[in-house]
């Protein structure tokens, strides 16, 4: 009760704290201070405090369960383990508006603290950007998501949260994803700021740049976290469902990627600035999309909380005045590019970034116009469609064989100008052995040999090159790291579609089936009960042709706060191989539908992400010598 | 001059796409097919399970008094509880019954129709589900009651009950 009191009034605490900088900035922007008001510095903090103290009382809430608390009623049970009690917080509209604010915050106070070097007004600008984006957040979080409402009378219970979301990669999914997201807002906020201050160059490319890597960073693991979720919990088996929330959060990251290697060509050339620039807005205005999107209700998805047109409203037009905004600054303080260095040569380095950049915004069009389509088409002609993975799959597979080309050659290019007499035979030949080596191994699947053996081929050839750049001493480790993550990314991706084998019957304990050259033995089942669910674990023996024995024990529970039946699978991960194995309850209790899946090289997706984010975050603790 | 209607294109564009959300949020956002019965049924082409012979559904239909078409796929499990509904039906009168099999994988069908039997007189597939969604389906399974002229009678939406089964039988004598 105490801790809601607490936790409302902090927030508007911090939203007067947070209109008062808005104009404290305008003030400090007319005097002609060299240096930033301290001020400023003691109000940031306090806003960062405010939202801290807020956010804080509202996690206790649900750790006591204060039912008094609607947020809490909602999304909370007394018999919850106190793990999911607290991630519980953010498993919810309100609350995990609330983490947005808190990261906002945060970011903006560490952005100020690192930026010493930049001058003042640059500074003080990103601070107003920075607030308009939090000025909107709290008040849409008051407005219409209040987490501090309270009930009366006080419910003895609360509701409980949704079992599918009581998981340890969920609990610490969305607070990194957001890491992700907020930090393409300091992003967007600065590149404003020095598009006012017209001090777009290498000083500034070489500042903004850890923030990219940041956010980028965060993205990524906030991504691949949602993916292992989805495979472990939901039980389909996949990974990627081109689900619209998963595209939602892969627009920003392609944004961001094509960002990432765009403002290295403007911190060594100086060129490319509004491109930069436009980048810059992008990332973060889709994000916005992501959240309107996603929180809105528009569009059907598992993300979705809850339907209220009232949010809707109010993050569109949020958005848009975001986006106009910026358009409009865009259009006053025009960047004009630099003349005399603006000879781009065919074979260079930044001509082959700048083909990355083609790609991705490639892929993002695609991914775009598959999640929204479907919106556009329902509003003028009231019909509905619905875009599945074949549309994706189609149109972005293809072009994945010359980008992975691309990716592989690119890196090895000089600055301004290199010569084709450069490329070395060796890596032609190199191009047709992998292509061969590739062949070898897909020759036995059924379908599309030719197309598969020729990506197969361009994903080993990248990794391959950039093996070879790893092992030789003058590598740029962190950008040889990602790129040969992204190889075995494709490869294992393709691997795994092509070997992987679904087998689903029905059977009754004791009984034995034998599939290809396994033995499957149902063994026996066992119910226990737990904390807050009831669970039936089911002991399958499954003996491959070597006479290995795998032992699985997939998990049926039912939970009962809500009641709702989730099937667990069990996996059971070796170097080359899932075994995935997941059961469902038929009618009667003795008959189960068991579905026995092998997936190879699964564990070699998520490494290879790994990868891929880990030289993205070592960019940032070396100098740049690319 | 030109700079302007630049300007103002971006400008008209972005305004376009924010109305088309707006009123887009207004709009229900989950599924509903459009509402068959006692409209014909849309003809459509699809390929057999076991062959891969094309079959207009035209033909199939005609030739008969009644069909019952019924999407149904190997990975749902209310599918498999209703298919001894199917079978029986298929034993007890001589209505013809065509499985449409829905986003589904060959062999993953075929070991269903070993296993559980085949009440179907035709096997069609639905690979990527758009016959179904121009069939009208929410989803699987689902069944339809055709007349010779593919004027829909009725329309199951889920596993067949013990009472539309009896329903069937009445209306096809």
């Amino acid at each position: 009760m105490i801790s809601s009191h607490i936790g409302y009034y902090s927030l508007i605490l911090g939203f007067v704290i947070s209109v008062s900088l808005l104009f404290y900035s305008i003030f400090c922007l007319k005097k002609k201070n060299q240096n930033i008001n301290q001020n400023i510095f003691s109000l940031l903090f306090m806003q960062f405090f405010t939202v801290v103290i807020s956010f804080i009382s509202l996690v206790y809430s649900f750790v006591i369960s204060d039912f008094s608390n609607a947020t809490v009623y909602n999304n909370s049970h007394s018999t919850k383990p106190l793990f999911y009690k607290i991630t519980g917080t953010w498993g919810n509209h309100e609350g995990s508006l609330l983490l947005w604010l808190l990261v906002l915050t945060l970011f903006i106070l560490l952005f100020i603290i690192f930026s010493k070097k930049q001058p003042t007004k640059y500074r003080i600008l990103s601070i107003f950007f920075q607030q308009i984006i939090i000025l909107g957040f709290f008040l849409f979080l008051l407005l219409t998501s209040n987490p501090f409402n309270f009930l009366f009378p006080v419910p003895n219970e609360g509701l409980g949260l949704n079992p599918i979301l009581q998981d340890p990669a969920l609990a610490i999914h969305p607070p990194i994803l957001y890491l992700g997201y907020v930090g393409s807002s300091i992003i967007f906020s600065a590149s404003l700021a020095s598009l006012i201050q017209n001090n777009i160059n290498k000083e500034w490319a070489t500042h903004i740049k850890k923030w990219i890597q940041i956010s980028w960073f965060f993205l990524t693991i906030g991504i691949l976290l949602g993916s292992i979720w989805a495979y472990y919990e939901l039980g389909w088996g996949g990974f990627w469902f081109w689900d619209p929330v998963e595209n939602v959060s892969l627009m920003p990251w392609l944004c961001l990627t094509a960002l990432f290697h765009t403002v290295i060509v403007l911190e060594k050339r100086n060129l490319l600035r509004s491109w930069t620039l436009i980048l810059s807005i992008a990332t973060f205005t889709f994000s916005m999309i992501g959240t309107f999107l996603v929180r809105s209700g528009i569009l059907n998805s598992v993300h979705t909380f809850a339907n209220d047109p009232e949010r809707g409203v109010f993050i569109l037009i949020f958005l848009f005045s975001l986006i106009f905004l910026s358009i409009i600054l865009f259009f006053i303080y025009q960047v004009n590019e630099n003349n005399t260095e603006k000879n781009f040569f065919l074979i260079s380095k930044e001509t082959s970034i700048l083909i990355n950049n083609w790609f991705m915004m490639y892929f993002l069009s695609v991914v775009l116009i598959g999640t929204t389509y479907p919106i556009f088409l329902e509003v003028i002609t009231n019909e509905k469609i619905s875009i599945g993975p074949p549309f994706f799959n189609k149109l972005i597979i293809p072009f994945l064989i010359i980008f992975l080309i691309f990716m592989a050659l690119g890196p090895n290019l000089k600055w301004i100008k290199d010569n084709y007499k450069n490329i070395k035979y060796s890596k032609i030949i190199l191009f047709f052995v992998c292509i061969l080596i590739s062949f070898y191994i897909v020759r036995k699947t059924s379908s599309e040999i030719l197309f598969s053996s020729i990506l197969g081929g361009a994903a080993l050839y990248l990794l391959f090159i950039n093996i070879r750049e790893f092992l030789s001493k003058k590598n740029n480790t962190s950008q040889t790291i990602s790129h040969l993550g992204f190889g075995l990314f494709v490869l294992s991706i393709l691997l795994n579609s092509l070997f992987s084998d679904e087998f689903s019957a029905n059977m009754k304990i004791g009984q034995e089936l034998i599939y290809k050259k396994e033995q499957i033995k149902f063994l026996k089942i066992k119910s226990l009960d737990k904390e807050n669910y009831k669970s039936v674990i089911a002991n399958f023996e499954i003996k491959d042709e070597k006479k290995n024995i795998t032992f699985l024990y997939p998990e049926i529970r039912i939970y009962n706060q809500p009641n709702i039946l989730t099937s667990e699978a069990d996996i059971k991960t070796t170097v080359f191989l899932d075994k995935f194995i997941v059961i469902n309850l038929l009618k009667g209790e003795e008959i189960f539908n068991v579905r026995y899946q092998t997936k190879p090289f699964m564990i070699w997706i998520w490494i290879s992400v790994c990868l891929i984010s880990i030289g993205g975050i070592l960019g940032i603790f070396k100098k740049t010598n690319i | 001059m030109k700079k302007n209607i630049f300007y103002l294109s971006i400008l008209l564009f972005f305004i376009f796409i924010f109305s088309i959300f707006y009123i887009g949020l207004d709009k229900p956002n989950f599924y509903k097919p459009t509402e068959v019965r006692n409209k014909n049924l849309e003809e459509f082409t699809s390929t057999g399970l076991f062959s891969n012979k094309q079959f207009n559904s035209k033909d199939i239909i005609e030739n008969n008094n009644f069909t019952l078409i019924n999407i149904w796929a190997s990975w749902c499990i209310p599918c498999r509880s209703e298919h001894s509904m199917l079978m029986s039906l298929s034993k007890k009168t001589d209505l013809n019954i065509i499985g449409l099999n829905y986003k589904d994988k060959k062999n993953n069908a075929v070991k269903f129709l070993d296993e559980l039997g085949d009440p179907f007189s035709q096997n069609l597939i639905d690979p990527d589900g758009i016959i179904s969604i121009s069939l009208g389906a929410y989803g699987v399974p689902e069944s339809i009651l055709l007349n010779n002229k593919s004027r829909v009678i009725r329309k199951y939406i889920g596993p067949l009950t013990s009472d539309n089964i009896s329903e069937i039988i009445k209306i096809i004598q």
